[in-house]
């Protein structure tokens, strides 16, 4: 760092940073308001169960989806200091999701097709890989999947891995041996399902979810027995009651919720039927209350004039038993979604004291450009902000739970509609926002794009010739593409904010150690400071990150960060060399969104671990 | 920069005998036999599949016949990344069949001009012409869905415009691809009576209507082009990778050499044509 930039972010920041020796300087903290560092603040939320420790066993870290982890020795004093520990080629290009696991001194690494499974033992110099589990899924998955060809990674219970493949299968694999114990076909590719979410094992049921929605496939999720596979129950998510396991348990918080199969009433005719709502994201889960939370995905038929209603449940957060899948309450974040805003980001669930009562909330920045804070036993907002610059409605209705839209942005067919903010990536995709004890905030990746949709593009697919819309997307207000927040869930609204150039299409990681970290699209690694955002380290990985970090204690008693370094996914596809980026629509408008990103990450598949 | 004339050609055929049309990008030396490499859906009738039974098929044959090339095929269903696996990956030369607007690659002259259709069954006599015939507010009506992100087949479009959509029933394009030729089930609802009318690509219609149990009316929509800007009207070409000049401008001769004889083709295989325009 030169001293020159020390300097500037002296006299920027010189309230924060006494003097400009080792450290790293600060980077920008466009926000950081009366938030005196060291005091928690009061409205902060508290944590429901232990955080992930030495080992990182799940794919968040916890039930409750925190990606928060209760060692310390990395501090903002030192995090300056952290270097590569080792590193790890997958053998795989493309976008490289998820993370992996920490189980017993062994590393668990699943790769996006061919969904190859390693076991690094971390016991050896460097890590050496003890197994290689390939479990040979379809290449016609490859022609299927909508978004590149990714993984959202691997979940452990019992002395087993279980994880998706991308040719709609789910798999059980002996954690010690490597050997499978049993693989299980749970959706069907000829309808164009696949799989591409991280499992959940809930007792001992693993809770799987399919993808396709642009494929018209309709979306389900399904327990399966861990020890065998079988299923043992399925909700889909559009349908009569008895399809989406909606019966006398059900209590949504608000009227418009309730009814009978609302799942074909609020659709035209039996379009239902190709109604998508898949369930692509995370799942998490609830031991008190007993209840496993997620969101369903867009609405299948895009043309939404083809299907006035609400088009329940699509872009739906589920509370269900895991034991029988039985629904509890329904929150639909849009209806009648015209945006492509799926709801399948993260639900971190966490307590918040609120008007001098603890509740129990679960808290889901959408793609919509909202965050839900969500009581979690009964679905009641309790309070939404927008995270990123957001026109299509101005607020949520805490009294219907629906959005007051703004009626300009509303796509329609047959017309331009020009500047709806966020753009069909969403305020966020799916890489998952971490939550932290230590200050009471969520740190949450985004997106800042909005998009023209514009009708009349020929397109071709299947023989068939027809004339949809497309999407051009571009940088929303102030330029930057993305950035980190952090929010107060309670008070609905920002406390800092990192701006970036590209999304920010990494997950991220908090440690009690007070530094919280994510990755760039243009392969940054990095690590601030979670009281007020400033930069303390960075390191630039081979290619794009837009996977999660995690971290875990190596048989060394040190502690160990590690990410994935390989870019993909629906908008990092657009840094393929066969992804054109002349044309603006490419990707489904990404590529107009970044351009740029073929000169700032090239292809990779990557593991790297740091530690000091 | 200009190349002379006949330096132009000779790196074409460089191009030609190191292997696909599609080169190996700039390796020199032998390579691969000269073949054209088609990339088709294998299970697409009538336009392909993989017992060469689709008229895109007869065409790709008729082609290697013209440029003294055996035609070899890359088998790849028709959805969202065909072009981008297929063409764009090098692992091919040409696409039998695109809209002449096409712009993920580069369309040749068209070939064929055709149009979406209202299908039934000739025992309702149902006489069924316009998007504006008052009783398509009332019939069960039968159309393909695609689902992919802001994209619908025009007839969607036309409908839900004249606020058509309650009794409008959709029909995966993909369908269950276990199942020959998925996009036929929509003929097949016709004939079975779950739908009165569907409203399809003509091409896929006059096919399957030539093969159906019971006598079908294939006719084709009007208008042509609907208000503010809806064509149902398409100009079909074959389409290179963009920049792949030298086989566009061969594939162009080939077409106009043959034009007869593709339009017989197409005709055998039931595709309602309109005559292309002649702006060119």
């Amino acid at each position: 760092m030169s001293g020159q930039i020390c300097s500037r972010a002296v006299l920027l920041l010189v309230a924060l940073i006494p003097a400009c020796k080792g450290n790293p300087p600060p980077a920008r903290a466009a926000t950081s308001p009366s938030s005196s560092p060291r005091s928690v603040p009061t409205s902060g939320a508290k944590p429901i169960m232990a955080p992930a420790g030495k080992e990182w066993t799940m794919p968040s870290g916890d039930y409750a989806m925190t990606r928060f982890s209760s060692l310390d020795q990395i501090t903002p004093a030192n995090a300056a200091q952290l270097k590569v520990a080792s590193t790890f080629s997958t053998g795989v290009l493309h976008g490289h999701e998820g993370n992996p696991l920490v189980v017993n001194n062994t590393m668990y690494v699943v790769t996006p097709w061919p969904n190859i499974l390693y076991a690094i033992d971390l016991t050896k110099p460097g890590g050496a890989v003890k197994w290689v589990y390939q479990p040979n899924p379809s290449d016609r998955a490859v022609g299927i999947a909508c978004c590149d060809i990714v993984n959202r990674g691997a979940t452990y219970a019992n002395g087993r891995i279980f994880f998706n493949t991308l040719d709609a299968h789910t798999v059980a694999v002996d954690a010690n041996s490597g050997k499978e114990i049993w693989k299980v076909q749970v959706g069907n590719m000829d309808i164009g399902e696949t799989v591409t979410m991280a499992p959940l094992v809930v007792h001992n049921k693993v809770i799987i979810g399919n993808s396709g929605a642009e494929l018209g496939v309709r979306g389900w999720i399904k327990a399966l027995d861990a020890g065998n596979g079988k299923e043992v129950w399925r909700a889909y998510s559009t349908g009569p009651d008895r399809d989406v396991l909606i019966g006398p348990n059900f209590k949504p918080f608000y009227p418009d919720h309730r009814g009978t199969d609302l799942g074909t009433k609020t659709w035209s005719g039996e379009q239902w039927k190709l109604g998508g709502g898949t369930v692509w994201g995370w799942v998490s889960y609830d031991p008190d209350l007993n209840l496993i939370y997620y969101g369903t995905a867009n609405p299948g038929v895009w043309n939404p004039d083809m299907r006035p209603g609400d088009n329940k449940w699509s872009l739906t957060i589920f509370a269900r038993d895991p034991d029988n899948g039985e629904a509890r309450w329904a929150y639909q974040m849009t209806p009648h979604d015209a945006w492509d805003y799926d709801g399948v980001n993260e639900n971190i669930l966490t307590n918040i004291q609120m008007n001098g009562r603890e509740r129990k909330v679960l808290v889901h920045p959408d793609r919509n450009g909202f965050v839900y804070t969500l009581d979690r036993e009964t679905g009641e907002v309790i309070t939404a902000g927008k995270f990123v610059f957001t026109n299509w409605a101005d607020s949520i209705n805490r009294k219907t739970g629906r959005p007051a839209e703004n009626p300009a942005y509303r796509s329609k067919q047959g017309m331009v509609t020009r500047g709806i903010c966020p753009s069909a990536t969403g305020g966020k995709d799916e890489p998952p926002s971490a939550f932290s004890p230590v200050t009471g905030w969520f740190y949450i990746p985004n997106t800042n794009d909005c998009m023209d949709y514009q009708g009349l593009e020929a397109n071709y697919i299947a023989g068939t010739p027809y004339v949809g819309a497309s999407v051009r997307m571009y940088a929303g207000p102030g330029g930057q593409r993305g950035g980190l927040n952090a929010w107060d869930a309670a008070a609905g609204k920002a406390v800092w904010h990192i701006d970036e150039n590209f999304p920010v299409w990494s997950g991220v990681l908090a440690t009690a150690g007070g530094v919280v970290f994510y990755g760039t699209m243009d392969g940054w690694f990095k690590a601030v400071d979670a009281r007020d955002g400033h930069e303390l380290w960075k390191f630039k990985v081979g290619s794009g990150i837009v996977g999660n970090p995690m971290t875990y204690t190596g048989p060394d008693g040190k502690q160990y960060v590690a990410v994935y370094s390989g870019i993909g996914g629906w908008m990092g596809a657009v840094a393929f060399p066969d992804v054109s980026t002349d044309d603006p629509y490419t990707g489904l408008g990404v590529a107009g969104a970044i351009p740029d990103i073929k000169q700032a990450s090239t292809m990779g598949g990557m593991l790297y671990v740091f530690s000091f | 920069m200009s190349f002379p004339s006949n330096l132009a050609a000779a790196i074409a055929l460089a191009a030609l005998v190191t292997g696909t049309l599609a080169g190996r990008d700039s390796h020199a030396g032998p390579r691969a036999p000269l073949a054209l490499v088609v990339c088709a859906d294998p299970n697409n009738l009538p336009f392909s599949n993989d017992k060469l039974e689709g008229f895109e098929n007869k065409l790709a044959d008729l082609v290697g016949r013209d440029l003294g090339l055996p035609v070899r095929y890359m088998w790849l269903p028709q959805r969202r990344g065909f072009v981008r696996n297929t063409l764009k990956a090098h692992r091919c030369d040409v696409i039998m069949g695109v809209p002449s607007s096409f712009e993920l690659a580069r369309p040749t002259e068209p070939y064929y001009r055709s149009t979406y259709v209202f299908v039934y069954r000739k025992d309702r006599h149902l006489d069924l012409q316009s998007f504006d015939d008052p009783r398509l507010h009332h019939l069960r009506i039968g159309v393909h869905v695609i689902g992919d992100d802001y994209a619908n087949v025009p007839p969607v479009a036309a409908l839900a415009q004249r606020h058509i959509i309650r009794n409008v029933v959709g029909y995966s394009i993909y369908g269950d691809y276990s199942q020959p030729d998925p996009p036929a089930r929509l003929i097949d609802a016709v004939v079975r009576g779950d739908v009165d009318v569907a409203i399809a690509w003509g091409p896929l219609a006059g096919y399957f209507a030539r093969r159906a149990a019971v006598p079908l009316d294939v006719v084709p929509v009007s208008p042509q082009v609907d208000v503010p800007f809806l064509p149902f009207v398409f100009d079909i070409a074959m389409a290179v990778r963009r920049g792949d000049d030298t086989l566009r401008v061969r594939l162009d001769s080939v077409l106009e050499r043959h034009r007869a004889e593709i339009e017989r083709l197409l005709a055998n295989y039931g595709v309602p044509l309109l005559p292309l325009t002649a702006e060119h």
